[in-house]
Formats: C-alpha cells, sequence, structure tokens
C-alpha cells in the first residue's frame, strides 16, 4: 500500500535527508533554508541554485498577488452577490458582480496544490544544498550543471519521462478529482438556487444521500441495488457464455476455427456506440424488431422493451451479452490452449462427460488464471456507462424521479450533474461508487498472485 | 453388445455432435452479425424515416451516402470528420508518447515513488472517469481552452492528458524483455537513456502499435467528454456526436438513414484498425523476445 509496512526496509538510502541537513547542516544548508539555492550558489552549482531561487521568487509574488486572497476565500466561498449601485455621475444603475463560489473552489484548490508541489520544492532544494556541502567537505566531486543534464538521462532518467505524464494527469486527473470530491460538501446545486453562490456544508450531502428518509436517499439505494444486480449478471453471463464460446469454437472437431473467430471479433470492431445506437433504434416501440414481429404475425402489440422495468432490465443484460462475449472469447482463447491437455486425458480415462469435465477442470483452472481479469470486468461494468445511457437512457423513468429503473449509479451521477445541476449530491454519489468499487477491488486484487509476484516472471 | 459396432456407433455419434455444433455457431454468428448487416441494408434504404415495414429495403440507393457529404447546412459530417481526425492524430502522438515513457520507467528504474505511483494509478483508475468531467471543463474554461478553435486542443488535451495512467499492459510487455539485454549494454558503457531507445523501443514494436492504435482510436468512440467540452458549438462536434444527433427527435425522421450510412463509412476503417490492433495485441501479450 501507500503506507510503509512494519517491516519495510528502504530500498533506496540516502543520508540527505531533510531532517538530516536540518540537524547537521552548516550555514550554507541553514542559510537556503530562507533563500532556496544558496547552498548550490555556495559550491559553484550557480544554474542550479538560480533555478531554486527563480521559483522561490514565483512563488513569493504568486502568493503576494493571489495566492493568499484565493486561500481566504476557501472558508466562506465569497458571499458577494449581485446587487445594483446607483452611480450618482453617471446617472444609471450599476451592477457588482456577484463572487463566483465555483472559481473562487477552484482557485483556492489550485493554491493548495501550489503549495505543496513548493514545498516538495524547498525540500530538494535544502536536501541538495546538504549533499553539496557534505560532498565539498570530504573533498568529493560536484556535479557541474552539465553532469546534471547528463544525469538526467542516465541515473534521473525516470525524472525526465516522467514529468510531462505526471504533470498531465495532475491537471487533467487528481486535480479535477479533488476539485470534484470537494463539491460534495458544498450546497452547489440547483436546488435553492445554489449555482454561483454556495457554501460549505460539512457532511450534509452524504447523510442526505444515505438516509432512507428523503427521495434522493430512496433512489440512491434502489440505484445502488440495481447496480450490483447488474454488475454481478452482466460480469457472470459474459464470462461464462464467452468461455463456452472459446470452448466450443476451439474443439477438436471444429472446423474453420478463424473463420468462426472473425465473425465475432467483427462484431465487436464496430464501435460500440454505433452498434448501441442501431440496437437502441431497433427496439423501438416502432423499431425494426417490433414492427417484423408484428408484421409476421407472432405478436399482437408492440413489446415493451424500454418501456416496462422488468423488460428494460432483461433487455440491457441480454444486449450486455451481445456486446461482451466476444471480448470475453478474444482473451480467453489463449488461456483455454494452456490448460495441460493431460488433465483432460485423465478426466476422459475416468470417463468423465464434457459438462462434468468444464466444472471440474476447466471452469476452476479459468477461475485461477482469470481472477484479475474477472475483478476488472467486474469494476468497468459498475462504470458501465455506455451500455446503459446509450441503449435505455435509464428508462423507464418512474414521474418526479432522478433516476429511472436501469439508471446505474454513474448514469445517474450523469444525470444529477449534466442534466438536472446538483453538482453536490452528484459528487456524493461519485465518492460513493469509488468507495463501493474500492472495497470489492482492492481487497481482491491484492490477494491474487500477479500483484504478489510482481517480478516473478523475470 | 457387438465389439465391432463400437467404433462405428461412436463415429456416428462424433459427426452428429459436430454437426450440430456448427450449425450454432452458425445461427449465433448470425445473431452477432445480424446488427452490422441491418445498418449496411439501411445504409441503403431509399425510404426515409426509422419507421420500416419490411426487412429488405424497397429500393436501394446511394443517396444517402451522397447526402451526407453534400448537405452541410444541418450537420456538417465532412467537417466532423476533419475534426475527429485531427485530434486523433494529435491526442494519438501525446498518448503514446506518455504511456510509453512511464510503463518503460515503471517497468525497467526502480526509484523511491515507483510503488506509490503504481498504487494511486489503480485508486485513480476506480473512480467513475467522467465524474471529474465537469471539473475539467471549468479547469479548460479558466485556461481559455472553452470557446472557438481552442476546443479543439482542449478535447486533444482531455483525451491524451492523463493517458499516462493507462500504462499497465505496455509495462507487462517490457517485463517480458530480458534483463540481461539491459545489463550488457550498460557493460557497453550506454546510458538509460540509450538502452531505452536503441533497446527497449526496437524490441516493442507490437505494444507500440497496440498503444499507437487504441490512443487514435478512443475520439472516435467517446462521446460523454466530447459532448460535455463542446456543448452547443457543432462547430467543433466529432463524429460520434454527429451520429448521435442524428437519432435525436428533431432529426431523425430526415437523417436516420443518413445515421447508417455514416456508421458504416466510420465503422469500416475502425474495423480494419481494430482487427489489425488484435493482431498486435495477441503478439504483445505474448512477450517480446521469443526462445
Amino acid at each position: 500500500m501507500l503506507f510503509k509496512r512494519k517491516n519495510h526496509y528502504d530500498e533506496f538510502p540516502t543520508k540527505y535527508t531533510v531532517s538530516e541537513a536540518v540537524k547537521n547542516g552548516g550555514i550554507t544548508t541553514k542559510i537556503s533554508m530562507l533563500i532556496m539555492g544558496a547552498g548550490n550558489f555556495a559550491h559553484k552549482q550557480i544554474l542550479k541554485g538560480l533555478m531554486f531561487f527563480v521559483m522561490e521568487v514565483f512563488f513569493i509574488v504568486f502568493m503576494a498577488l493571489s495566492g493568499f486572497h484565493n486561500l481566504a476565500m476557501l472558508p466562506s466561498l465569497g458571499d458577494q452577490e449581485q446587487t445594483e449601485i446607483w452611480n450618482e455621475a453617471k446617472g444609471i444603475y450599476e451592477y457588482v458582480e456577484s463572487d463566483n463560489s465555483l472559481v473562487l473552489l477552484l482557485y483556492g484548490i489550485a493554491t493548495l496544490f501550489i503549495i505543496v508541489w513548493f514545498v516538495l520544492m524547498w525540500c530538494a532544494s535544502l536536501k541538495s544544498a546538504y549533499k553539496t556541502e557534505c560532498l565539498s567537505n570530504e573533498g568529493k566531486h560536484i556535479n557541474s550543471f552539465l553532469d546534471d543534464i547528463k544525469d538526467l538521462f542516465h541515473i534521473n532518467l525516470h525524472k525526465t519521462l516522467l514529468t510531462l505524464p505526471v504533470g498531465g494527469v495532475l491537471l487533467f486527473n487528481i486535480l479535477p478529482l479533488v476539485f470534484m470530491i470537494s463539491m460534495a460538501f458544498t450546497s452547489y446545486s440547483k436546488e435553492g438556487d445554489h449555482l454561483l453562490l454556495f457554501d460549505l456544508v460539512g457532511f450534509k450531502n452524504f447523510g442526505k444521500v444515505l438516509s432512507l428518509s428523503n427521495n434522493i436517499g430512496k433512489t440512491f439505494w434502489s440505484v445502488l441495488g440495481w447496480t450490483l444486480i447488474w454488475a454481478v449478471f452482466a460480469t457472470a453471463t459474459n464470462y461464462i457464455l464467452g468461455m463456452l464460446l472459446a470452448i466450443i469454437i476451439n474443439r477438436k472437431g471444429t472446423r474453420g476455427k478463424a473463420f468462426w473467430r472473425f465473425c465475432f471479433i467483427l462484431s465487436i470492431a464496430v464501435p460500440m456506440f454505433v452498434s448501441l445506437l442501431i440496437m437502441r433504434t431497433m427496439l423501438q416501440p416502432s423499431g425494426a424488431i417490433n414492427t417484423l414481429l408484428i408484421n409476421m404475425g407472432i405478436i399482437d402489440k408492440a413489446l415493451p422493451f424500454f418501456t416496462d422495468a422488468t423488460w428494460a432490465r432483461v433487455t440491457v443484460i441480454v444486449i450486455n451479452i451481445w456486446v461482451g462475449v466476444p471480448y470475453t472469447m478474444m482473451q480467453v482463447t489463449g488461456i483455454l490452449q494452456n490448460i495441460p491437455a493431460e488433465l483432460y486425458e485423465a478426466a476422459r480415462v475416468d470417463g468423465a462427460n464434457a459438462v462434468v469435465t468444464f466444472f471440474k477442470i476447466t471452469l476452476p483452472y479459468m477461475l485461477f488464471v482469470t481472477t484479475p481479469y474477472l475483478i476488472t470486468t467486474f469494476t468497468s461494468n459498475i462504470n458501465n456507462f455506455n451500455v446503459i445511457y446509450l441503449l435505455s437512457g435509464g428508462d423507464p423513468t418512474p414521474v418526479g424521479s432522478t433516476a429511472g429503473k436501469t439508471d446505474l449509479l454513474v448514469t445517474w451521477l450523469y444525470k444529477l450533474t449534466i442534466d438536472q445541476q446538483y453538482y453536490n449530491v452528484g459528487a456524493v454519489i461519485g465518492i460513493l461508487t469509488f468507495v463501493v468499487l474500492a472495497i470489492v477491488s482492492l481487497v481482491t486484487y491484492r490477494n491474487t498472485g500477479s500483484y504478489k509476484n510482481e517480478e516473478g516472471f523475470q | 453388445m457387438n465389439n465391432k459396432n463400437v467404433p462405428s456407433f461412436t463415429k456416428y455419434k462424433r459427426v452428429i455432435t459436430n454437426s450440430l455444433v456448427h450449425i450454432l455457431l452458425a445461427v449465433l454468428a448470425v445473431i452477432w452479425l445480424f446488427p452490422i448487416f441491418w445498418v449496411i441494408l439501411t445504409s441503403f434504404r431509399a425510404e426515409k424515416g426509422s419507421y420500416v415495414s419490411s426487412f429488405f429495403p424497397k429500393h436501394y440507393t446511394l443517396a444517402n451516402y451522397v447526402k451526407l457529404f453534400t448537405d452541410t447546412s444541418v450537420l456538417n459530417f465532412p467537417r466532423m470528420f476533419m475534426n475527429t481526425l485531427i485530434i486523433a492524430i494529435f491526442s494519438c502522438i501525446i498518448s503514446t508518447f506518455f504511456v510509453l515513457s512511464v510503463s518503460y520507467c515503471m517497468s525497467r528504474l526502480r526509484f523511491k515513488v515507483r510503488k506509490p505511483f503504481m498504487n494511486i494509478a489503480m485508486i485513480l483508475g476506480l473512480f467513475p472517469g467522467f465524474m471529474s468531467m465537469v471539473a475539467v471543463y471549468y479547469i479548460l474554461k479558466i485556461m481559455g481552452l472553452s470557446e472557438g478553435a481552442m476546443i479543439r486542443v482542449a478535447l486533444v488535451l482531455v483525451y491524451s492528458g492523463a493517458s499516462g495512467l493507462g500504462f499497465y499492459i505496455a509495462k507487462g510487455f517490457f517485463d517480458t524483455i530480458p534483463k540481461s539485454l539491459d545489463e550488457a549494454a550498460y557493460i557497453d558503457g550506454c546510458t538509460r537513456w540509450q538502452v531505452f531507445y536503441k533497446i527497449t523501443i526496437p524490441l516493442s514494436k507490437p505494444i507500440i502499435v497496440y498503444t499507437v492504435l487504441t490512443s487514435f482510436l478512443a475520439p472516435w468512440t467517446d462521446f460523454i467528454f466530447a459532448k460535455v467540452i463542446c456543448r452547443a458549438n457543432a462547430d467543433y462536434y466529432t463524429v460520434a456526436i454527429g451520429l448521435w444527433r442524428m437519432l435525436e427527435k428533431e432529426y431523425i425522421d430526415n437523417w436516420y438513414t443518413c445515421f447508417a450510412a455514416g456508421a458504416v463509412l466510420i465503422s469500416i476503417p475502425i474495423s480494419i484498425l481494430f482487427i489489425f490492433m488484435q493482431k498486435y495485441y495477441t503478439d504483445g501479450m505474448s512477450g517480446a523476445v521469443k526462445g
């Protein structure tokens, strides 16, 4: 995990740590605490010292110009409402713009990120100053700027390669995520007209979603129930049927294996949103399937594929089989071919038939090998936005409810934020979805061999 | 029982099972390919609208394809196509670079934040992907990327910005390259950077092709992010939003058969790339250096 275990030993021992620098550092190191880069300067690492110093100047200027203001606004998130002020000179009403709590919240969080970054830089400069001091005391070689650049392509290659990707992740994943999580603790919602100006409200939204006494709470528990049922059924049906299909194609007597595989792979090669939209139009009350069935005289009136709750739920699971089985087949084929033939031979000698062989040999073996795959499938099914949103759109929706009968937590989250603008409740649901997923997967995943024996094959 | 009959009986039984299996496979294949067949038929259908009275179209026409490229007043398909192509190319370049660098670092280099980074990446993967979509939109807005032509830049960043988190498959591939190759190179005086681009990259063709294709295909198939970022700016719609809009109530009567034509046109290159990618995926899974 993130946290050190008790028996953890330090893989990367170094004596140049912050605490050592504070304890044993000489005068140049001490000055570096105040003026970043001073230690490097003193030992002729001019450019490196200059870079540290420039960073510090930038940080101080930023904090003075807007950083402190951003932080100060964070607790209240602004309280200036839009007001009219009579301008005597011009003889008109002028509007004072309202504070925008959302922008204030985002700026506040971004400022916190920048402060964390600065603290890290400060530690780095201190360590660097202490290191150069120690090296010069011991009379060892101190890296010149050119040496540092060379190191960036050798010892420190990870810094070169990771800077941009990690920056991207910070900006487009972690920052938005923190921003969104913080929304869960505010009153940012269409409810009570808090779209422009809102406040921190603590855990109130969580109470609202988890309690059974109001609308949102009741909807939450029923949506959660359906999400879990959906995830279990969607995963299990796809897994078993996909495996059966792979077995049937792989069995000795089947001719044209490549051709059959191609047929099924072709169906998923078409972009998913295209095939799902086609399915949706085909299953409408006046769509192709209903029309054809009525014309053939099999049924009298249109089947309620997306208008009846039970019909809709079965329909999405069945169509998900159509979507998912080829994927499973593809991924399972290789593993199936690796099952030792002796096992089947022995079973045949003992007189086991195909069904017994499947349940006693194939399934246990596959479960053993594909547990990580199963977990990812399960989590991606809980988050399966596409199938539900493009097929049923969550319908049928009872009157006055925010979620339909086939809505998953994720599609409900989407509706709450994008359509209904209940941003705070949406954020709470996102967090709860994460909690559900984390409980399911982290525990299981950490007990699988592929995590424990990461380097087992090297 | 007569011993002589046993072989012929089992042979007889095998023939029956085999034919049953083939019939079953044929039925399944028809079910799986039916929607594709249907959309191809619809794209040549002369009757407008989504309401059909017969399975096969009464008249066949190419007008749907022509309309898709000539009737650009309401839904400008050629422009959407160009938008998506541009976005796909740039986001593909950026994400390939990000994914390869991160997975190489995770697989080959040993440094302090490696394990924490991998764990954080796993935890981040558990959050619903578009939970932060609204937040991303506001960040892009503050950066001034939410209006006009900058929407294209915004979409490129959205598709490729956080791609460094998707390093697991490529890392698994790099793990299979024998470490002895690296060590031999170090002894010969190579730096780690040289090992990366002179040894690891040339050995990783399958996984590079796989990464390039997956990231190239993403903008063609995603429509949720594109919809949130583009909002009402129809000039910068990608193909996915365009096709989705053709099925909305106000357009479906006029555009349903064009939707089918567009779907066919988009699906052909994507299917080819996908099947191509599949081959590299299986190659990638079986390791880099074969015994």
